[in-house]
């Protein structure tokens, strides 16, 4: 059938408003300036429409969820009916009875969508009882606190876990009003095959999975005149942490960042983005040496504590082919304690390294028992990028009298490469610049790889090196993973390098960014702003970082050799993804 | 095995005649699952044994295991078609006297027949007893009359008549506008006009389509599907025959509930003659026309008998509704497009392809045409299974079909349309039921199950009922309906235990509404009309358990107060022995006393007292 072709505008409490290429109704309503509150529609995720707290009234059809509707023409919607009201005021009336109450201590208590919703709806009184008994709160493991006494069934953690991670981790169990949100049989998170990407708290609209705070722990080390506490930052920290002093995201507040750690008590001001330089010494030579003897290809970078913990789980027959650089946190943790302690003149015990990272895994990897010398972790700390900003807060800094400063020495000298590690395709971009000039011996005129670059979950390009073609895929989400290394092993794919990032986009997707699963544009921005700082730089190949040179030079002595293998690999170990006894 | 392909079923029909005929007398006995529990299994092998001698000196006699009958609260139902006898609570004792002087000596067995009773009197035959002859029997035709388990009966019975003609004759398209011309529209309980529903599949644009059956009957105390599926499975797998020829399908589903084994069983060996016969599976009657039919078992949750949750049952995943849009005409099993209908919507097809959209028409009232089947149950004399005129009255359904109601007692209210419908009250009974009246009055056909109520009846403890049934079948996926239901329970609770205010009223109501208007799908919306209707028609009676703090129907434990009379209680003490809970004190000799607090009423003293000085009030 043909339609004749008319303009597409439906009305929006009565006023008309054009639409074209928005996927639903909610899309439409927003770009008119009106709010939809909303629990489980999240734009990167399946549809649900479990919350109804977005439903409208549209004329002839009833009351409807628009999440789930698609725009038509003269289509009538109106957006604030008694009914609508009703519907919301009651859920959230509905919600609030069955949850625990205790909002002031809870770790997403000011930025809860429910605290909020249940506020500008001014739900006061409650008049329904908890019917519910309380639930245990699991805090089994290091990144990520799952409290179902928080939980409102909006299931956006499941479809993160399962569309985003293709892992499954958490799903529905029981029916009705009884029903959960919860891992097999209950279990602990600790026990199943959770890999602490914390794309399920970053997605959760209240505090039923949220981040482990170690906020406290860095205020006792900095208040323990014994102790001397150095930061790293990582690379896609600075690109976001604006975002919750309201500046735009994507702008690079890294100066600002120093200025405030220090006044909060920090001794030293470091850089992820040096140790990153690290790692393309370490895993571009022995990506070098690979592809000479032609063994273990493809590569798998091992950057991403996540997808490792992933591979030990569901890809043993590639634990061989994954780089054995240990990732830039965990470089820079091992480089500490031994450079920097002697340096200083401190035991390793006392000094206290804190990592900011985008991401909730980092937590989890720097407690494991391989990344520790005499019984002293390489990274005593891990904070994420929410953690520092309630850490600034918390010290009193009032960042807005702040003027920029500049990184400590000597490890807070980086180069661009460094710096683009925080966004899918970064580690390849960074390795291949000077995987280029070690292998060719010629100089790289445009350091720019665009095909690595973008949000795509798959990217795939090959480049000459010197007469040998190599070909890289570029994944960022684990279920894009499981697909290509599905491929792999069926024999209809073949790669030389692959980074993986589990999170989407990088780790300017993680989950210890802030908040910031509503907006489709924010990991847009952080990536746009991640190669604009690379690109004002001089210095944009790691191996030409004069800080990374000295390093080799009077530490370490030459790439993959002894000193640099003993501190900057590791190992990998097979693991069960259930750990619950029978 | 003989190749039994059929390529001409009007041929087929003969040959299915000829082999009934050779029958000769048919003793049709009710094998649908009340009879079954009645004993009727027994009955059968008990004429079984002894009819085989009855053949030997007269004509043949053959034994026949039918789907229901319909008239349940008379089983087992043994009917003999032949001489219009249908003898009625039969007994495998009383299958002898049938034998020996009915199917010997051509002696009807009087005390086995029915008796009307209003007035006592003999009722010989199906179209003489008035439960029957007020029907009109469309979709349940056959349902009864044949054995489900043979399907040369079906096919003598003109089972897959329309299917060839369809096939051979009519375009898809044909069909598709034949069933909108019908006005036949979805008699699950939603009530869409169903061609349209075809049309819309039809022209979906897939490589593949389904058809599927909702056999995932669940409301309290409704059969009509079960019936349907355990007593005539051919007309069923017809319908949905047709329906894949016109919307384009090649693959169905019958999704049925695990609680129904019989009728698992029987559809199990009607798909498998079906196929035996080519009227399923490749080149059906010799056409191009390609059908594979499954059955999905569903694990017995009500939401699943919700379009979109069954079609995640049976792709597998948790049986969860899903927004629509996407329709499932569009995105349905498998993301193809999806025809879902209901059992009776299928069994209505055939006759329609055979007969015509318009004799269809002529069956019903505008806007709802066709006939309806109804479970009728609760305080009315004749229970059992109806099929009458859309557009009939209640009042002759239940006290001319149904025979008024139980005890003579006092008509109160009909629950129509199950846990999604609502209460109509006396000011309803003539009131047609079709779709429009129905919604108007707060309640729905929905699947049609009719619960007739008494004068003795609690409307409060009603709603309660049915809002736990809801609640426990809440899947549990929006908000609205996962913590709306539980809070109305609540509150309903509340009321019948005497406990709530009048505040509580308000909020039952509000919430109900926001219930209604919010939930995602068909099971959260019309979870409130039970509450909701009977708030409309029977405010008075929650006044009375709020403000009275009594039950009018004396049902609600917590008004019930049980003492003893001082002037009758010689004080034997036996009460006091008696009660579990150590609720009665006194001396020997001297008047007991109940102390009210302690009491759980559960009514031991009661029968013990040997004065009767032990009351409820």
């Amino acid at each position: 059938m043909v339609e004749t072709k008319v303009k597409n505008t439906l009305f929006i409490n009565g006023n008309e408003v054009e639409f074209s290429n928005e996927r639903n109704l909610l899309e439409v309503i927003q770009k008119t300036g009106i709010e939809i509150p909303t629990f489980c529609y999240r734009p990167d995720l399946t549809l649900y429409g479990a919350c109804r707290m977005c439903v409208v009234e549209v004329e002839g059809r009833g009351v409807q969820a628009s999440c789930t509707m698609p725009p038509e023409s003269g289509l009538k919607v109106k957006t604030n009916t008694e009914r609508i009201r009703r519907v919301r005021k009651v859920s959230l009336e509905l919600l609030l009875s069955n949850h625990d109450r205790e909002c002031t201590t809870c770790e997403r208590s000011g930025d809860c969508e429910l605290q909020i919703l249940s506020n500008k709806y001014d739900v006061k009184d409650l008049r329904f009882e908890k019917l519910e008994e309380m639930a245990e709160v699991d805090d089994s493991n290091p990144s990520l606190i799952r409290d179902s006494n928080k939980c409102i069934l909006c299931g956006a953690c499941i479809r993160a876990c399962t569309e985003v991670q293709g892992k499954s981790v958490l799903s529905f169990s029981n029916r009705g009003s009884k029903t959960v949100c919860a891992p097999a049989y209950g279990s602990k998170l600790e026990d199943v095959d959770c890999v602490y990407c914390g794309q399920c708290a970053a997605v959760c609209p209240t505090g039923a999975l949220a981040i482990k705070s170690d906020v406290d722990k860095v205020f006792e080390a900095i208040n323990n005149d014994n102790k001397t506490v150095i930061v790293q930052i990582a690379p896609a920290v600075r690109v976001a942490l604006g975002e919750q002093f309201n500046i735009p995201s994507g702008e690079n507040v890294i100066g600002i960042m120093a200025a405030a750690l220090r006044r909060a008590g920090i001794d030293k001001v470091f850089d992820t983005s040096f140790s990153a330089d690290v790692t393309i010494m370490e895993e571009g030579t022995e990506l070098i040496g690979r592809l000479k003897s032609n063994e273990k290809l493809p590569l798998f970078t091992s950057c991403c504590p996540a997808w490792v913990r992933h591979a030990e789980q569901n890809h043993k027959n590639f634990l061989n082919n994954l780089s054995s650089a240990k990732s830039p946190q965990q470089m820079f943790g091992a480089l500490a304690k031994d450079v920097l302690c002697k340096e200083y003149n401190v035991e390793p015990k006392d000094l206290v390294v804190v990592s900011i990272m985008p991401c909730t895994a980092k937590k989890a990897e720097a407690v494991r028992p391989e990344f520790s010398e005499n019984g002293v972790q390489e990274v005593d700390i891990v904070l994420t990028t929410q953690e520092v900003f309630k850490l600034i807060q918390s010290a009193g800094v009032n960042i807005s009298k702040l003027a920029p400063e500049e990184m400590d020495q000597p490890f807070g000298e980086y180069s661009g490469a460094g710096v683009i590690f925080g966004a899918s395709g970064g580690v390849a971009e960074a390795a291949l610049r000077t995987a280029y000039e070690v292998v060719t011996g010629k100089t790289l005129e445009n350091v720019n790889f665009e095909d690595a670059r973008g949000l795509n979950t798959l990217k795939e390009f090959s480049v000459d090196l010197d007469g040998k073609k190599i070909k890289l895929a570029i994944i960022n989400t684990l279920a894009e993973a499981d697909r290509v290394i599905d491929k792999i092993n069926k024999g209809e794919a073949h790669y030389d390098v692959i980074e993986v990032m589990a999170c989407p986009g990088g780790c300017i997707g993680g989950a210890g960014q802030p908040v910031s699963c509503k907006d489709r544009l924010i990991k847009g921005n952080r990536k746009d702003g991640l190669y604009k700082a690379d690109a004002k730089m001089k210095l944009q190949k790691s191996h030409e970082n004069p800080s990374v040179k000295t390093l080799y030079e009077k530490h370490l002595g030459e790439p993959n050799g002894e000193k640099a293998h003993h501190l900057l690999h590791t190992e990998y170990e097979e693991r069960d993804i259930w750990n619950v006894e029978d | 095995m003989m190749n039994k392909i059929a390529v001409d079923m009007i041929k087929e029909q003969e040959k299915s005649k000829e082999y009934i005929k050779q029958m000769g007398t048919r003793v049709l006995v009710c094998a649908g699952t009340g009879c079954v529990a009645n004993g009727s299994l027994d009955v059968v092998k008990k004429f079984e044994e002894l009819g085989a001698n009855v053949a030997m000196k007269e004509e043949k006699v053959t034994t026949i295991k039918t789907g229901c009958h319909g008239f349940c609260e008379n089983g087992v139902l043994v009917m003999i078609p032949e001489k219009n006898v249908t003898y009625v609570k039969v007994k495998v004792e009383d299958v002898k006297d049938i034998v020996e002087k009915h199917l010997k000596n051509g002696e009807i067995v009087e005390r086995l027949l029915y008796r009307d009773p209003q007035n006592g009197k003999i009722q010989q035959g199906n179209s003489d007893i008035s439960f029957y002859a007020q029907q009109t029997r469309t979709s349940l035709d056959n349902c009864g009359h044949l054995n489900p388990e043979d399907i040369r009966e079906s096919i003598a019975n003109s089972t897959y008549l329309a299917l060839d003609k369809a096939l051979k004759e009519l375009s898809p398209e044909d069909v598709c506008n034949i069933i909108t011309e019908s006005g036949l529209k979805g008699r699950g309980g939603g009530g869409f006009p169903t061609g349209r529903k075809w049309t819309f599949v039809r022209i979906a644009e897939g490589d593949k389509k389904y058809v599927i059956c909702n056999g995932d009957e669940g409301d309290p105390g409704a059969f009509m599907d079960r019936s349907l599926m355990e007593g005539d499975p051919h007309r069923v797998i017809e319908g949905m025959a047709l329906a894949a020829y016109a919307v384009g399908a090649d693959e169905g589903y019958i999704y049925v509930r695990a609680e129904y084994p019989l009728a698992i069983e029987r559809l199990r060996k009607a798909i498998a003659d079906a196929e035996e016969y080519g009227l399923l599976g490749s080149q059906i009657l010799g056409t191009k026309f390609n059908f594979k039919l499954h059955i999905k078992e569903g694990a017995g949750a009500f939401v699943c008998g919700e379009e979109t949750a069954l079609i995640a049952s049976i792709e597998g995943e948790r049986g969860m509704p899903r927004p629509k849009p996407p329709f499932p005409a569009n995105k349905g099993l498998f993301d193809k497009p999806t025809l879902i209908n209901n059992v009776e919507t299928f069994a209505n097809v055939p006759g329609i392809m055979l007969n015509g959209a318009e004799w269809f028409q002529s069956l019903g009232t505008e806007g709802s045409a066709g006939t309806k089947t109804f479970a009728l149950t609760g305080e009315v004399n004749n229970t059992g299974l109806i099929e009458v005129p859309m557009g009939t009255p209640l009042r002759k359904i239940i006290f001319d079909i149904g025979g008024g109601v139980r005890n003579n007692k006092k008509f109160k209210a009909v629950q129509i349309g199950g846990p999604s419908g609502g209460c109509l009250t006396e000011e309803h009974l003539d009131l047609p039921l079709d779709y429009a009246s129905l919604l108007k009055a707060g309640a729905m056909v929905g699947s049609g199950g009719l619960v007739v109520l008494n004068e003795d009846t609690c409307i409060v403890e009603v709603a309660r009922f049915f809002m736990n049934f809801t609640q426990n079948e809440s899947c549990g996926k929006c908000v609205p309906c996962r913590e709306g239901t539980k809070n109305m329970l609540r509150i309903l609770e509340k009321i019948v235990e005497g406990k709530a205010e009048l505040s509580d009223l308000d909020i039952l109501e509000e919430l109900a509404l926001a219930v209604k208007d919010g939930s995602l799908c068909g099971l959260g919306k019309t979870a409130p009309n039970p509450v909701l209707s009977t708030l409309k028609y029977f405010k008075d009676e929650y006044l009375a358990h709020i403000e009275g703090k009594r039950c009018p129907a004396g049902v609600c434990d917590a008004f019930k107060k049980i003492v003893i009379a001082e002037d009758l209680c010689k004080g034997c003490s036996k009460c006091a022995r008696t009660c579990p809970v150590e609720a009665i004190e006194g001396k020997v000799k001297q008047p007991y006393k109940i102390e009210q607090n302690k009491c759980v009423k559960c009514g031991a003293c009661l029968s013990s007292c040997p004065f009767n000085a032990i009351k409820e009030v």
